[in-house]
């Protein structure tokens, strides 16, 4: 299902929910009122407190010389990494995979240190999934693991999840819909939940899922950490009786499991018993695009090197992900299009990057973009210029520009990048 | 929201009368009601009581604040989540197919509405807590992650 804009709303790209409700009031091309986005949302609308320049070696130069500044690191890379594109649209998207297939790239995103591995599973059908409408209209168990989305995806709740009245749930949040939340802390969705709420300790995910899957199968739920059995059983029995299940798997859950056995393991379980779906909270908003868009085209998501001059060649592995291939020294020059990897990843995996030409394409400025070689303005998307992107859940969502700019977007960058080579 | 109990440890705690309570408990429950202000108690504005002071005028958004119904919105907590536009009953009634469904209001009548990233009120005199049939209730309250709105 492609999702088309009402002509008077727009898409707020503050994050992977790419609220379609949005008004906004323009004068003289400056966005001045913002309406139903959230205050994330906003932040992203009104633009970069920092915009970038088109800069060679801190110089300010002409964006045309930044450009060829740029295709030349690359024609002398041996091998190039690009990396990023969670923040750019289909479109940008798919010129990159084209680059990195001209060029012969490793190319990655976050997702190879965040949400890979549960898209991967969903894109392979090991786990069920479901949109967050049919979450809305049908949902009556929903929980929140390892995520708070009251901080990460702010409207969450009340446009999909809880709190909105649905087809099937007429009666909405009070009656109708139980939320549940697993957490290490009290995040400030747990506290949504009220008794709901189960506060693991840090890394026993696995456990805590292992007795759930006890506890569903009939047998006395133990964790290895104390923990009032009853109230697994009594988890289990809410879940076990779920009309249309749905959990939603936060970066706390992710990061704490070696691989997704024990997710799959659970799911499996649930749906014997009942009827559970569940959704990635991807964070950019078109990270799951970029996978989508590279898994359509080679058959993997994530971390993939193309060989140069053979357009179908392509090898897939934890080698080519970004933290492995800068531990390794694997690459000689970066290209970073919408994303800060200097301060996302450890300091000791940065550090290579440090001593390799950098090529930013971003359009604020970043802690990335100030240590980069060649830096390029690009168009805000969702803002200053349209295009389309995938949801957290696979839907699409097409978006038109709010404002006018003559920046160029990072599509017409990455062309223009590939027209120089 | 703060609690009576917050306000009195933050207060001198000696029961000194200045204020016109007998306690400094009463003078607590007083803040909290906005029957009385936080100016109102003398000692807190010695030196040694600076920060509490700045710390209970920072918590205590004076009466004028409120909205006839007695709402208060802290702003700075609000981040624009939506759950209570979408929680309260009298906008689910008036835009069910708007703001009762999640999405952007559609209806002039909601009561809450969030612009800029922070909630807006408007038709107040709607609100269930005010009136004649005034019912206690808590549903923008107990929404709200952050305890943004409060009622005095
Ligand atoms: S929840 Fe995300 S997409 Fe929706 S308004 Fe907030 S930042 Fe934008
Ligand atoms: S108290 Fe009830 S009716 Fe009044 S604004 Fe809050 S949710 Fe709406
Ligand atoms: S629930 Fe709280 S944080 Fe969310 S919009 Fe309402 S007042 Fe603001």
């Amino acid at each position: 299902m492609v999702i088309l804009l009402n002509e008077n709303y727009h898409v707020c790209t503050g994050c992977a929910l790419l609220c379609d409700d949005i008004e906004v009031v323009i004068d003289a091309n400056v966005i001045t009122e913002i309406k139903t986005a959230c205050r994330k949302g906003v932040s992203r609308m009104k633009g970069c407190n920092d915009p970038m320049s088109p800069t060679v070696e801190g110089q300010q130069v002409d964006i045309d010389v930044a450009i060829g500044a740029a295709a030349d690191i690359l024609k002398n890379s041996e091998s190039p990494l690009i990396f990023g594109l969670g923040n750019s649209t289909d479109g940008a998207q798919k010129k990159a995979i084209e680059l990195a297939k001209h060029i012969g790239a490793i190319l990655d995103d976050t997702s190879s240190f965040c949400q890979g591995p549960t898209l991967e599973a969903i894109f392979n059908d090991k786990i069920k999934s479901c949109t967050l409408d049919d979450v809305r209209n049908k949902a009556d168990v929903i929980v929140y693991w390892g995520a708070d989305p009251s901080n990460s995806h702010p409207r969450h709740l009340s446009k999909f999840s809880y709190f909105p009245r649905g087809q099937e749930r007429q009666r909405g949040w009070e009656e109708d819909r139980t939320m549940i939340s697993i957490d290490i802390r009290k995040s400030h969705t747990a506290k949504i939940s009220g008794d709901k709420f189960h506060q693991i300790p840090l890394q026993a995910d696995e456990e805590f899922i292992d007795a759930l899957i006890d506890a569903l199968s009939g047998k006395v739920p133990k964790v290895p950490f104390e923990y009032d059995p009853k109230r697994i059983l009594e988890l289990a029995n809410i879940m076990k009786n779920a009309r249309f299940g749905i959990i939603f798997v936060g970066l706390g859950l992710v990061y704490s499991l070696d691989n997704m056995d024990p997710i799959v393991k659970l799911m499996d379980k649930l749906n014997e018993l009942s009827n559970f779906h569940l959704i990635p909270m991807v964070g950019h908003y078109n990270m799951r695009g970029f996978n989508q868009n590279l898994f359509n085209e080679t058959g993997h998501l994530n971390r993939v090197k193309f060989e140069k001059g053979n357009n179908t060649k392509v090898q897939h592995g934890a080698e080519f992900s970004i933290v492995e291939s800068l531990n390794e020294k694997k690459v000689d020059a970066a290209l970073i299009i919408g994303s800060d990897p200097l301060s996302s990843l450890p300091r000791a995996v940065a550090d290579h990057l440090l001593n390799i030409p950098i090529i930013t394409i971003d359009p604020c400025e970043t802690f990335t973009s100030r240590k980069a070689k060649v830096t390029i303005p690009s168009a805000l998307s969702g803002v200053e210029c349209g295009g389309s992107a995938i949801r957290m859940d696979g839907e699409e969502v097409m978006f038109e520009p709010i404002i006018e700019t003559t920046t160029l977007s990072d599509e017409e960058i990455l062309t223009r990048i590939m027209e120089a080579l | 929201m703060a609690n009576a109990m917050e306000i009195y440890q933050l207060l001198p705690k000696t029961n000194c009368k200045e204020c016109g309570k007998s306690t400094c408990m009463a003078f607590a429950v007083s803040l909290l009601s906005r029957e009385l202000t936080v100016d109102d108690c003398p000692p807190l504005k010695d030196d040694k009581f600076k920060a509490n002071y700045k710390k209970l005028s920072d918590m205590i958004v004076p009466a004028e604040g409120a909205s006839e119904s007695g709402m208060i919105v802290h702003e700075d907590k609000c981040f624009g989540c939506g759950n209570c536009v979408v929680a309260c009953p009298v906008n689910v009634a008036e835009d069910s197919l708007g703001a009762g469904i999640g999405r952007a209001p559609t209806s002039d009548k909601v009561i809450l509405r969030v612009e800029d990233g922070i909630v807006r009120t408007s038709n107040v005199h709607d609100c269930r807590r005010f009136g004649e049939n005034k019912i206690l209730c808590n549903g923008c309250i107990v929404t709200c992650p952050t305890e943004a709105i409060e009622f005095v």
